[in-house]
This record gives structure tokens, C-alpha cells and sequence, in this order.
């Protein structure tokens, strides 16, 4: 909670002090927008502000001086805002006097500017008292705010930083629960490399007392043969013995690791709402969960292993061979900076192909998840070529980044190769010419050429770690694009629990935006506990996304929504859906039994609860006529119902959890009349008793709705009974006529009927 | 009811409010007119549609070509006002190569900085044409990806 700032700390200094010198007395500054826009719609600055007594306004075009109206009843100050420009008009009862421009960045200031115009004009009009001091409420959502409350704690959302381009040390945070079995894998490690340098350091005796003797003419020592052999074999053994444990036991902690990011992955797609599966592609999710999470895996469990290892065995090497011959090891390790410093060359280069393999290889999956459930479509329009190349044109995007890329990675192989060879090269001759002066013997060369084409075969696979890595960070980044991502409803951080919810819902100033269009605007509704309200209107005056709010599948984005008084922002978010019953347009069923199914809102109901939920939802009967009755498969692969049988046991579904609030959105659309009638009967055991928001294409449907909502562009134009909005002709009844209009066309169906209430 | 295509403008004009008048052949007076173009980013001279201050279709231009002077010069003054879609001139920093990231960017409108908050977000029209929503909602355009100078193709490139 921070302390109100003044509205002047937000002015920037060169208007302040011009703004401040101009103030009167007695006259406060209230509210400020910055502009960002000027008229001709260039970025540019500019300021609108209200003070209690006037208008203030200083633009570029005004040539930095100000403008200023004194508030006074008849002035408007009108704002709406059109592909994410906000626009400021001022208006008297005659004209335009002014206009302005902002980005929706400044969206809330200017709602801020707007709110204290109108209150304050008001004010001086002697139309309102001014209770500024007794209620402070937020600009944006209307909740009321502690005094010493300047940020609405529901309405800011600070800007998420962006993750580091170092990600896998991220990964750490799912290491941490096995850092045990790390440190005992590391040492491992440590161990076994350290046994397989063994075999390189024993040739030197060999050769020294054993080989170069004989070849002068001493005999060969039985004794000290068997010695040399017999400790090679052991180190042999026990280096088997070594990377077989530390191989198993980081084998199955990256395997952990690996399991653990897939589960939080999915655990925090799913506490996501439904505006990000919107923008995402199923097939984009799919792969990130799936592939990338694998790819990761491997890395852990082969790659960095391996890398880890190498580096072992290059830091032990250089200190065993520059304790045998300090020269001949600094001439040995010439050559590695030069691979160093390829590496890094390469690096960055192969990074960035690789993540875009990575996107580009979602597009070729999402050409799938695209087409495949669409196929029926596809073959009606008989689109299959066009949907061939649709795909083989991403292939090809896919190929030509792959080509890209292979053109910088196959250079790179090769050319290490060879740096290795030239470094053998160099240890040969100068360590013949040490020889030869007698510097060394031919056993300390021996020696260094078998720890040389190890170390060198070693750099040549460390190489590959460069690629390997950045595939990783590459997935390891898109999975912590997932994982950061803050869902945008998100769970109250001082939530408030819902005591025994009576089922009443209050719409206030509720206002939705979809990216840069105004879905929703001002809307206002109260709904008492049971009511029945039918929500009609066009397709697209925004019903759906109404109920969707309602739901919290979104958030406003302005105003509130409160159930039993309380802001549905500040309650748990799965404690508030528990009192919601959804029935959709198009029921899901999961791959399950049908009993299954039918509680999957309340896994922990008796058999006794499925078959009484069933019964009132009228599917009882029809379930009993399937050969396994409630134990049937449905879902994807299993038994084929048809769309009203579905219906009827998501209508079950939600009945079984006995929720106070029941959302029924076009719950009959999608079936014919007389399902529809079945339907109808198992809806209205539904309804009985609960707050009801149902929205329906058939207005017929809405027979028993105690009020009628009318939308129309995503605000409310009528509310009212079926009868008293025929009466009026407005909106409902021009859609009530079109629709009866069409149903007199189609003779089989009966004109709508008059709806009667039923006596409760 | 005559339908929206032989509807024939009798007269456009601003009023004292700044809103459009349209006067229809017919007689027929609509105050608050709004153009709207139909494809904006397809073909912006053809299919603009007239549309009232209720958000029904008044009137269809078939091309804007075929109006005369001074109602064109109305109707263009009107969706330049709405039109908001500033053509990327450079890149001049982004924060992050992954997102969301903020960019400073140098457009036909002025140097501004914009967020993007993923990937999906910038949209490929066509080979060289791309189109980049920011975190407000806010249309930018590239109208040719490779005439953009070699620094800002570089960073450009980390996103698509």
C-alpha cells in the first residue's frame, strides 16, 4: 500500500511549474493525463488536467502555451478510444473545443481525468455533494479504496519481468529437492574420470623400464610386467565400475528432474485462464510440454554429464602433465584457446538458429493440430492440396532454418577436428626434439601422446556441447515462457472467503476489452439470489463474454463483478467457480465412463448421488439402454452419443455439484426441437432455486426467465418481462418478430408460444 | 429497402461537434458517420463502408477513388484520425530477446517504445510485411523486412 502521491508529482517538470504558477488560491490539481499522441496521431507529448476549478490543456500544437476552460454545466468531456487510441473531446452544447490523443497505455489516467471533469462540474453546478473525502473509489473498477489507497490493489498489475537469457540455471529451482544425489553423482564423476587417467600414466613405466631396456639388450622383468598389466586391468575396472554408478544415478535424477517440469509445466498451464489458451496454439503447447521438457532431459542426463566429465578430465590431465614436464604441457595446451575461442564464435550463431528451429518447428505441428480437426471441413471444400501445401510450405521453412543452420554447424566439427590433428602434430615434433637433446625420455612422450589424443578426442565432444546447450536453453526458455506466465486472473493475495453464497450477483460499470476492442462497456446488473435472467441479443453483442466474466474466466478490465457483495477478483478462484454450473453450447465429454463423466465437478459422489443427478437431468433412462449402462465409455474414442444425450449428462454433471449460480450458455442450441423439449424438462430441474444466467439463440427457451436482458453491442438495452419488452418494440421485439418470422416459414415448427409464468 | 451498394451519397460534411453528416440521395440525413475500411491491410482504397452512429451500414464505397473531391478528402481526414498504424522505421534496442520484451523503435510517427508480450503477437501478412501488436493493443507495421538497415533486421530476426 503506498501513500496517495499528489496529482502534481505526476506532472512532468517543464509543465509543473507552469501549471502550478497558473493555479488560483484555493484551486487544487485533481487529475492528469499525459498524452503521448498528438492530433495528427505522432508520438509527442502533451498534458490534459483537471483542477477543482478548471480544465487545463498544453500541447505541441498550442506551441507549449496553455489553454484552459473554467468547468461549467454544459462543457462534455467524452472519451472512446478505436484500435488502441484513446480519444478526449471536449464539448460544449454547441461545438467541439478541443481534442485529444493518448495510447490505451494511458487509458486509466484518462478515465481518472474524465471521472474527476465530471464530479467536480458537478459540483460547482450544485447538482451532487461533493463526497470526494467519504468515498475514494478506483478509476478503473469502481471498488471502493482505503483512503491512503492510491493504486487499486485488484487493478494493478505490474509489468512482469523478462526472464534472463541464461535459463538453464533456472532449472536449478527443480534440481534443489535431489542436490543428495547431485553431489553424490559429482563426485562419482570426479572419481571415475580420475580411474581412467590411470591407464595413460602407466605406458610412461612401460616404456621407460620395461620396453626401451629390452630393445638395448636387458631382458624383459616378468615380475614388473605383470604388475603394470594387472593395474591397468584394475583401473579399467574400477573406471567401469565408477561411470556405471555415477551414469545410473544422474540418469535417474535428470530423468526426476525432466518429470517435475513437465508436472509444473502442465499444473501452471492449467491455473492459466482462458485468454492465453485463446492466443495459444494447441500444437505449439503440445511440443512444449511434451518435446522440450524431453529435450531437456537428455541434456541433463547425457550432455552435461559428458561436458562435466570432460572438464574433469582436461583440468586433471593439465596437472598430471605439467607435473611430468612443465615445457612439453605448455606447447601441448597451445592449441586450446584457439578451440575456446571458436566455440564462443559459433556460439551465438547456433543459439539463435536453434530457437528458431524450435518456432519453426511448431509451425510445422501447428499446420497439424490446424488440419487434423478440421479435416472434415478440409474434405467437404475438398481442400486437401491446399492444405498439402499449406504444409509443405512450412516443411520447407523448416528445411531452409535447418539449412541455415547446418551451414554454420558443419564448418564447425570439422574444423576442430583438425586443430586437433595440428595439435598432435606440434607434441610430436617438438617432443622429438626434446628427446633428442635428451631433455625427456620416450616413455614421458608416450605418455603425453596418450593423454594428448584423449584430451584432444575430448575437446572435439565438448564441442558439441555448444549445440546441445543452446538446444536446451532454447527449450528450457519456451517452457519458462509457460511457467512465468502470470495468470491474468489471478488468485487474490489477501483472498476472502465466500460464506455460504445465496447466489446474488452484481454487475458494476463492467467493462471488457479484447485486445484493443471494447467488447463490454459500462454495464450494470443486479441479480437476486434464484433469479432467472435470460440474456438475448445478436451474436457478437457480447452474452458469451458476459458469461464468461461471470465465470472469471477472464477479468474485466473495468469495473467489478460482485458475488454476495464481495469482488469475485478477491475470492479463490476455485473456491468461487465451486458455486458455478456450467452447461455449454457444445458438451465435453472426457474419455471415461459415463458415470465418470457425470461427476467429474465432485469426483467423491456415491453412485446413489450419479443415478439421482442423472434421473433429474432426464439421462437415466437412456444411459440404462447402453450395453455397460453408467459404466460405458464415451469421450474420443468411446461410445457414440448423440448431442442431446451429451447435453443431458453435462446437465447431470452440473447438477451433481449443486451450484448456486447456473450458467446455461446456448445450452439447447446445437439440438433439434424435440430433444430440445427433453432437454427443456432436464434444464428446468436444473434451474429450480439457483441464480440463473441462460443465454439462448431460441428465445423460447427463455420461457421461464423472470427478467430479460437485452444486449446490443456489449451494453444493455432492455431489461424487462417477455411481455412488458414486447409491449415496448424496442430491440426485443424486433428480434422476438425475426425470429417468429422464421419459424412461420418452417410449417412443421408451431409459432413461438406465449410464455406464461409458472405460479412458483 | 434499397440495399447498401445503390445508396448514393448526396452530400458529406463536419458539423460544429466534429462529427459527419451524411446526406443520402433520398434526403436522408445520419449524423456521427464513421469510414471503415473493410480490409485495411489488404486492399486500404477499396470496400470502405459508411456506417452510423448505431453501428449499421449506411453506405458502401466501392473504391474511394470513385468519390468526389471534397467527400473524399472528408472521409480520408476521418480515417486518417483512425487510423493508427505506425510503420516501423528501426529498431533501435530491444530489452530481451525473449518476451515480453520492450522495444525502441523509430516509426513514420515518431520514436516511441512498445512491449511485446510474445511471439504470437507479431503477425506475418506476407513474405516481407509484418505486423507487430503491442501489449495496449496497438498496431505496428513493417511494411518490408528487408529494407529495414542490418541492425534492426538482426534483432528482428531473434523473434520470428
Amino acid at each position: 500500500m503506498t501513500a496517495r502521491p499528489l496529482a502534481a508529482d505526476l506532472v512532468p517538470m517543464p509543465w509543473r511549474s507552469g501549471l502550478l504558477s497558473s493555479l488560483a488560491e484555493d484551486e487544487t490539481l485533481l487529475a492528469v493525463l499525459l498524452l503521448d499522441l498528438d492530433a495528427e496521431l505522432r508520438f509527442g507529448s502533451g498534458i490534459v488536467a483537471v483542477t477543482s476549478a478548471r480544465l487545463f490543456a498544453c500541447t505541441a500544437e498550442t506551441g507549449g502555451d496553455w489553454k484552459q476552460w473554467t468547468l461549467q454545466s454544459g462543457l462534455r468531456l467524452s472519451h472512446y478510444d478505436h484500435g488502441g487510441v484513446g480519444t478526449l473531446e471536449l464539448h460544449d452544447s454547441e461545438r467541439r473545443l478541443a481534442l485529444w490523443r493518448y495510447t490505451l497505455e494511458q487509458n486509466a489516467q484518462a478515465l481518472r481525468v474524465v471521472d474527476a471533469f465530471d464530479r467536480r462540474r458537478d459540483v460547482l453546478a450544485g447538482l451532487v455533494e461533493d463526497h470526494t473525502a467519504g468515498e475514494h473509489v478506483c478509476p478503473d473498477c469502481r471498488a471502493v479504496l482505503e483512503p491512503d489507497q492510491e493504486e487499486c490493489p485488484i487493478c494493478a498489475r505490474e509489468f512482469e519481468t523478462p526472464p534472463t537469457t541464461w535459463t538453464l540455471f533456472r532449472l536449478w529451482r527443480f534440481a534443489r529437492p535431489y542436490r543428495g544425489m547431485l553431489l553424490a553423482g559429482f563426485l562419482l564423476t570426479l572419481a571415475s574420470t580420475a580411474a581412467t587417467l590411470v591407464a595413460p600414466y602407466l605406458t610412461m613405466p612401460i616404456m621407460d623400464d620395461i620396453l626401451i631396456p629390452y630393445q638395448n639388450g636387458a631382458p624383459i622383468n616378468a615380475g614388473l610386467v605383470s604388475m603394470f598389466l594387472g593395474g591397468l586391468l584394475l583401473s579399467a575396472l574400477v573406471a567401469w565400475g565408477l561411470g556405471w554408478a555415477k551414469t545410473y544415478i544422474l540418469a535417474l535424477v535428470s530423468e526426476r528432474i525432466g518429470s517435475d517440469l513437465r508436472t509444473a509445466t502442465y499444473d501452471h498451464l492449467l491455473q492459466l485462464s482462458l485468454e492465453y489458451f485463446g492466443g495459444k496454439r494447441t500444437g505449439d503447447l503440445m511440443a512444449r510440454i511434451g518435446s522440450e521438457s524431453d529435450r531437456i532431459c537428455v541434456f541433463l542426463s547425457l550432455h552435461l554429464l559428458d561436458f562435466a566429465t570432460d572438464v574433469l578430465m582436461i583440468a586433471m590431465t593439465a596437472v598430471i602433465l605439467f607435473s611430468i614436464n612443465p615445457t612439453l604441457a605448455l606447447v601441448t595446451l597451445v592449441p586450446l584457446p584457439f578451440i575456446a575461442w571458436l566455440i564462443h564464435r559459433v556460439r551465438d550463431r547456433l543459439r539463435t538458429g536453434f530457437e528458431k528451429t524450435g518456432r519453426v518447428w511448431s509451425e510445422v505441428t501447428n499446420v497439424l493440430a490446424d488440419t487434423i480437426p478440421g479435416i472434415r471441413v478440409v474434405k467437404a471444400f475438398a481442400q486437401e492440396s491446399r492444405e498439402s501445401q499449406r504444409f509443405r510450405d512450412a516443411n520447407l521453412h523448416n528445411l531452409m532454418v535447418n539449412d541455415r543452420l547446418n551451414k554454420v554447424w558443419s564448418v564447425f566439427s570439422p574444423t576442430v577436428s583438425l586443430m586437433t590433428e595440428i595439435g598432435l602434430l606440434v607434441v610430436w615434433g617438438f617432443g622429438i626434439w626434446l628427446v633428442a637433446h635428451d631433455s625427456i625420455t620416450v616413455g614421458v612422450l608416450t605418455a603425453f601422446i596418450a593423454y594428448i589424443s584423449r584430451f584432444y578426442s575430448r575437446l572435439d565432444s565438448m564441442s558439441r556441447i555448444v549445440s546441445v546447450t543452446q538446444k536446451a536453453a532454447a527449450g528450457a526458455k519456451r517452457i519458462f515462457d509457460i511457467l512465468d506466465h502470470v495468470s491474468s486472473v489471478p488468485e487474490p493475495v489477501r483472498p476472502v472467503h465466500l460464506a455460504g453464497v445465496t447466489g446474488r450477483l452484481e454487475l458494476r460499470e463492467v467493462a471488457f476489452r479484447y485486445g484493443s476492442r471494447s467488447v463490454i462497456r459500462g454495464l450494470n446488473l443486479a441479480v437476486n439470489p434464484g433469479e432467472m435472467i435470460g440474456l438475448v441479443g445478436h451474436s457478437g453483442s457480447g452474452k458469451s463474454t458476459l458469461v464468461n466474466l461471470m465465470c472469471r474466466f477472464y477479468d474485466v478490465t473495468g469495473g467489478a463483478i460482485l458475488a454476495d457483495g464481495v469482488d469475485i477478483r478477491s475470492v479463490p478462484v476455485a473456491e468461487y467457480r465451486a458455486n458455478i454450473g456450467l452447461v455449454l453450447q457444445e458438451p465435453f465429454l472426457f474419455f471415461g465412463t459415463i458415470a465418470e463423466n457425470i461427476a467429474y465437478g465432485r469426483p467423491g459422489a456415491s453412485r446413489a448421488e450419479i443415478v439421482a443427478a442423472a434421473r433429474a437431468a432426464h439421462a437415466h433412462e437412456f444411459i440404462l439402454r447402453l450395453p455397460q449402462g453408467y459404466d460405458s465409455l464415451v469421450g474420443e474414442r468411446g461410445q457414440g452419443l448423440s448431442g442431446g444425450e451429451r447435453q443431458r449428462i453435462s446437465i447431470a454433471r452440473a447438477l451433481l455439484i449443486d451450484p448456486r449460480i447456473l450458467i446455461l450458455d446456448e445450452a439447447t442450441s446445437s439440438v433439434d426441437t424435440e430433444t430440445e423439449k427433453e432437454i427443456q424438462k432436464a434444464l428446468d430441474n436444473l434451474v429450480r432455486g439457483r441464480t440463473t444466467i441462460a443465454i439462448a439463440h431460441r428465445l423460447s427457451t427463455l420461457r421461464k426467465a423472470d427478467r430479460l436482458v437485452v444486449m446490443d453491442r456489449g451494453r444493455i438495452v432492455e431489461i424487462g418481462q417477455h411481455e412488458e419488452l414486447i409491449e415496448r418494440r424496442g430491440a426485443y421485439f424486433r428480434l422476438y418478430e425475426a425470429q417468429a418470422r422464421q419459424v412461420d416459414e418452417e410449417p412443421v415448427i408451431r409459432p413461438l408460444p406465449i410464455p406464461e409464468k409458472e405460479p412458483s | 429497402m434499397a440495399s447498401h451498394e445503390e445508396r448514393e451519397i448526396g452530400g458529406l460534411e463536419r458539423d460544429a461537434h466534429g462529427r459527419l453528416v451524411l446526406t443520402l440521395a433520398d434526403g436522408s440525413t445520419h449524423t456521427g458517420i464513421v469510414p471503415i475500411r473493410a480490409f485495411p491491410l489488404g486492399a486500404p482504397r477499396e470496400g470502405v463502408a459508411l456506417v452510423g452512429a448505431t453501428g449499421r451500414e449506411i453506405c458502401w464505397i466501392e473504391c474511394l477513388d470513385e468519390l468526389p473531391e471534397d467527400v473524399l478528402l472528408l472521409v480520408e481526414e476521418e480515417l486518417a484520425s483512425r487510423d493508427f498504424m505506425p510503420r516501423i522505421r528501426r529498431l533501435v534496442e530491444v530489452s530481451t530477446f525473449s518476451t515480453p520484451s520492450v522495444w525502441r523503435i523509430e516509426t513514420d510517427r515518431g520514436s516511441t517504445s512498445l512491449v511485446l508480450k510474445a511471439e504470437e503477437d507479431i503477425r506475418r501478412l506476407d513474405a516481407s510485411r509484418l505486423v507487430i501488436t503491442d501489449r495496449h493493443g496497438v498496431h505496428y507495421m513493417i511494411e518490408n523486412q528487408k529494407a529495414l538497415d542490418q541492425a534492426s533486421r538482426k534483432l528482428l530476426d531473434r523473434f520470428l
